[in-house]
C-alpha cells in the first residue's frame, strides 16, 4: 500500500481484467440494497436533523422572527422588529484613547465617516411614537480597506432578557388577545415570576425615565464584548453613546404622531448631534455573559471619541434601510464575548434581513417631504 | 467532463485521489454547518466565521482540481457500467464540479450584493464581487439554500452508485478512488 503521489503503476498493470465475482444470491442482493438504503437515509436524516427539521421545539432563527410577525405582523420591506425609523449620517472623530484597548482601526485617531438609523422598537413601521418605546440607534462606521464596525444599541442600561429563550418566551407571553386587543397580564405575570433576572433589570430600566428626544438619549451596547489590543492583551467592554445635550425628561406635550421622529429632524437641522462614546472596562469576575446585569460602579470608563451625526434622510432613499445592523460585523481588535444574546441577534437580524429585502418597499412613515419639513 | 480515458491505469492519478477526499470531508462538513448554522441561534457566529472561509478554500480548490483533471489521464470505466450508466456517471460528475465551482461564487455574490463585509479571518476581507441590491441578495440567498439542497442530492446519489456498485455489482470501482495504491488484477 502506498500513499499519494507515486504516479507510476507497476508495469504488470493490466486493463479491465476484473475477476468475475461469485453471483451474489437473490436473498443476499437484497439485504444489501436494504443496507445501502438504510446508509442513505442515516447519512441524509442526519443532514436534517442538523437543519432542525426533526426538533419542532427548537428555537431557530426563522421560529423566533415567525413569532415577531405573529405579534407586529407582516409589513411588507420593513424589518421585523425596529420597525419604524430615520436615516441619519455623521462621523466619528476618535482620540486615540481607544488603541490601548482595541486595535481596531476605528480607534486609531482621525475621523472615519459613519451612517446610520434611528428606530423605535416594535413591528410597525407606522406606530405613533410614544416615550416609553425604545429607542434603537443602529450605526455602521466605514473603515479603510472596506472593513467595517456595525453596532445596533438601544436606551435602556440593561437588557430585559438574559438569553434568546427568555426573549422568546416573553414575545409569546406578551401577545395580543385577538378580541381584547392586550396581552394577557396572566401571561405576564407568569413570565415574570420564572425570570427574575428580567424583574431586576426592568427595574433599573423603570429608574431611567425616558428623555425627551432621540438626541438627548444615551444609548447603550448592552452586550460585552472582547477587545484585543496591538499587544494581543484581551478586555471586556461594553460601551454607552453619552449624549453631549443635557438630560432632559420627556412630556408627550403635542398630539404628532411622530413626535420623537419630528423632533430629531428639527434638531439635527439646527446644529449636528453629539455623543461621547465611552468604553466601560470589566474587571475580572465581572459577567460578561448576562446583559440583564450592570457592571458595578466605578468601573473605568474611557472616553473614545465623539460621534457626530449631522444630516437626515428618509429610509426610503437612504442606503441605510439595506444595512442589517447586525453587531457581530466587527473589525479585527474586536470580538464577541461569551454572551449567548450576541450571535441569537445576528442569526435573527440575518433572516429578518433576507425575509424583508426580497419584498417589495412600502413608503416609509418618515418620508422624504417629512424630513424636509 | 471529458470522457479521455486511457487503457494504461486502474486508479485515478495520486493528486486527483488526494484532492477528491480532501473536498468529500471538506463539501461535507460543509453542507453540515450550512444546513445547522441556519437553523442555530447560539453557535450562528460561530458556524458563520467557519462557513465562509472555507466555501472560498473549496472555490480555490474546485478550480485546482479541474486543472488537475483536465491535465491527467483518466483509468477507464469499470467494464461493467453500461453506456447509459456512463454517461450517468460523467453527467452526475460535471454536476458535481460546476455545483462546487457555482455555489461558493453564489455565497460570496449574495454578501457582495448586500454589502456585508466578507471577512475571512481577523481584517483579512474579500472584495465585492456584484453591485450593491439587496433584491439580488435575496434572489441570491434563496439560490445558495437551494443549490446548497441540490448538492446534496448530487452527493447522496453519487455515495448511493459507489455503494451499489461496490456491494452488488462489486466491480471494483472504488478502488479507482481509494487513496491507497490498488494493484489492478
Amino acid at each position: 500500500m502506498q500513499w499519494y503521489w507515486s504516479e507510476q503503476l507497476p508495469s504488470d498493470s493490466t486493463p479491465s481484467a476484473e475477476k468475475q465475482p461469485a453471483p451474489l444470491s437473490r436473498g443476499s442482493t437484497l439485504r444489501r440494497l436494504v443496507g445501502i438504503g438504510v446508509v442513505i437515509l442515516c447519512v441524509a436524516g442526519g443532514f436534517l436533523y442538523l437543519g432542525g427539521w426533526f426538533s419542532p421545539q427548537k428555537l431557530t432563527p426563522a421560529r423566533f422572527v415567525d413569532e415577531f410577525e405573529r405579534v407586529g405582523g407582516i409589513h411588507s420591506g420593513f424589518r421585523r422588529n425596529h420597525a419604524k425609523g430615520v436615516c441619519v449620517r455623521g462621523f466619528f472623530d476618535s482620540n486615540g484613547q481607544g488603541a490601548r484597548l482595541s486595535k481596531a482601526v476605528v480607534f486609531q485617531s482621525g475621523r472615519v465617516p459613519v451612517i446610520g438609523r434611528f428606530s423605535l422598537g416594535g413591528g410597525d413601521p407606522n406606530a405613533t411614537d410614544e416615550l416609553s418605546i425604545v429607542r434603537g440607534l443602529g450605526l455602521q462606521f466605514s473603515l479603510r480597506d472596506g472593513e467595517q464596525w456595525r453596532t445596533a444599541m438601544i436606551n435602556l442600561p440593561v437588557f430585559p432578557f438574559k438569553d434568546p429563550q427568555a426573549f422568546y418566551d416573553n414575545l409569546v407571553a406578551s401577545q395580543r388577545d385577538p378580541n381584547t386587543h392586550q396581552p394577557d397580564p396572566a401571561k405576564g405575570a407568569a413570565f415574570l415570576a420564572s425570570h427574575p433576572e428580567t424583574a431586576r433589570a426592568l427595574a433599573i430600566i423603570k429608574s431611567h425615565a425616558p428623555s425627551s428626544g432621540f438626541d438627548n438619549t444615551a444609548y447603550y451596547s448592552l452586550n460585552a464584548f472582547r477587545f484585543v489590543n496591538a499587544d494581543g492583551a484581551s478586555t471586556y467592554v461594553r460601551w454607552t453613546l453619552a449624549p453631549v445635550p443635557p438630560y432632559e425628561a420627556g412630556t408627550r406635550a403635542s398630539q404628532d404622531k411622530n413626535l420623537l421622529f419630528d423632533g430629531l429632524i428639527a434638531s439635527i437641522q439646527q446644529h449636528p448631534l453629539q455623543w461621547h462614546l465611552v468604553m466601560t472596562v470589566a474587571q475580572p469576575g465581572d459577567p460578561t455573559d448576562n446583559a440583564t446585569i450592570q457592571w458595578p460602579e466605578g468601573r473605568e470608563q474611557v472616553d473614545v471619541g465623539t460621534l457626530t451625526l449631522d444630516s437626515v434622510e428618509s429610509e426610503e432613499t437612504s442606503p441605510a434601510r439595506d444595512i442589517n445592523f447586525d453587531p457581530l460585523v466587527l473589525p479585527a481588535g474586536m470580538a464577541p464575548s461569551n454572551d449567548p444574546l450576541l450571535s441569537a441577534r445576528s442569526a435573527v437580524y440575518s433572516q429578518s434581513f433576507t425575509r424583508r429585502t426580497g419584498e417589495t418597499k412600502e413608503p416609509s412613515e418618515i418620508t422624504p417631504s417629512e424630513v424636509r419639513k | 467532463m471529458s470522457a479521455r480515458t486511457t487503457t494504461d491505469r486502474q486508479q485515478f492519478t495520486g493528486s486527483m485521489r488526494f484532492l477528491h477526499w480532501l473536498m468529500a470531508a471538506m463539501v461535507l462538513a460543509m453542507l453540515g454547518i450550512g444546513i445547522a448554522m441556519v437553523a442555530s441561534l447560539g453557535d450562528y457566529h460561530s458556524l458563520v466565521s467557519i462557513h465562509r472561509p472555507l466555501g472560498i478554500l473549496i472555490l480555490i480548490l474546485v478550480v485546482i482540481r479541474y486543472v488537475n483533471r483536465r491535465l491527467s489521464s483518466l483509468p477507464p470505466f469499470p467494464a461493467t457500467m453500461s453506456p447509459q450508466e456512463r454517461f450517468a456517471a460523467s453527467a452526475s460528475e460535471a454536476l458535481l464540479y460546476t455545483l462546487l465551482l457555482v455555489q461558493p461564487l453564489v455565497g460570496w455574490g449574495m454578501l457582495s450584493a448586500a454589502r456585508y463585509p466578507i471577512v475571512l479571518f481577523g481584517s483579512l476581507h474579500l472584495f465585492p464581487i456584484l453591485p450593491h441590491s439587496v433584491m439580488l441578495y435575496a434572489v441570491l440567498r434563496r439560490t445558495h439554500t437551494f443549490l446548497a439542497y441540490l448538492l446534496f442530492l448530487a452527493f447522496v446519489a453519487h455515495f448511493g452508485a459507489i455503494l451499489f456498485h461496490t456491494l452488488i455489482v462489486r466491480d471494483g470501482m472504488l478502488s479507482r478512488m481509494v487513496p491507497w495504491r490498488v494493484r489492478a488484477g
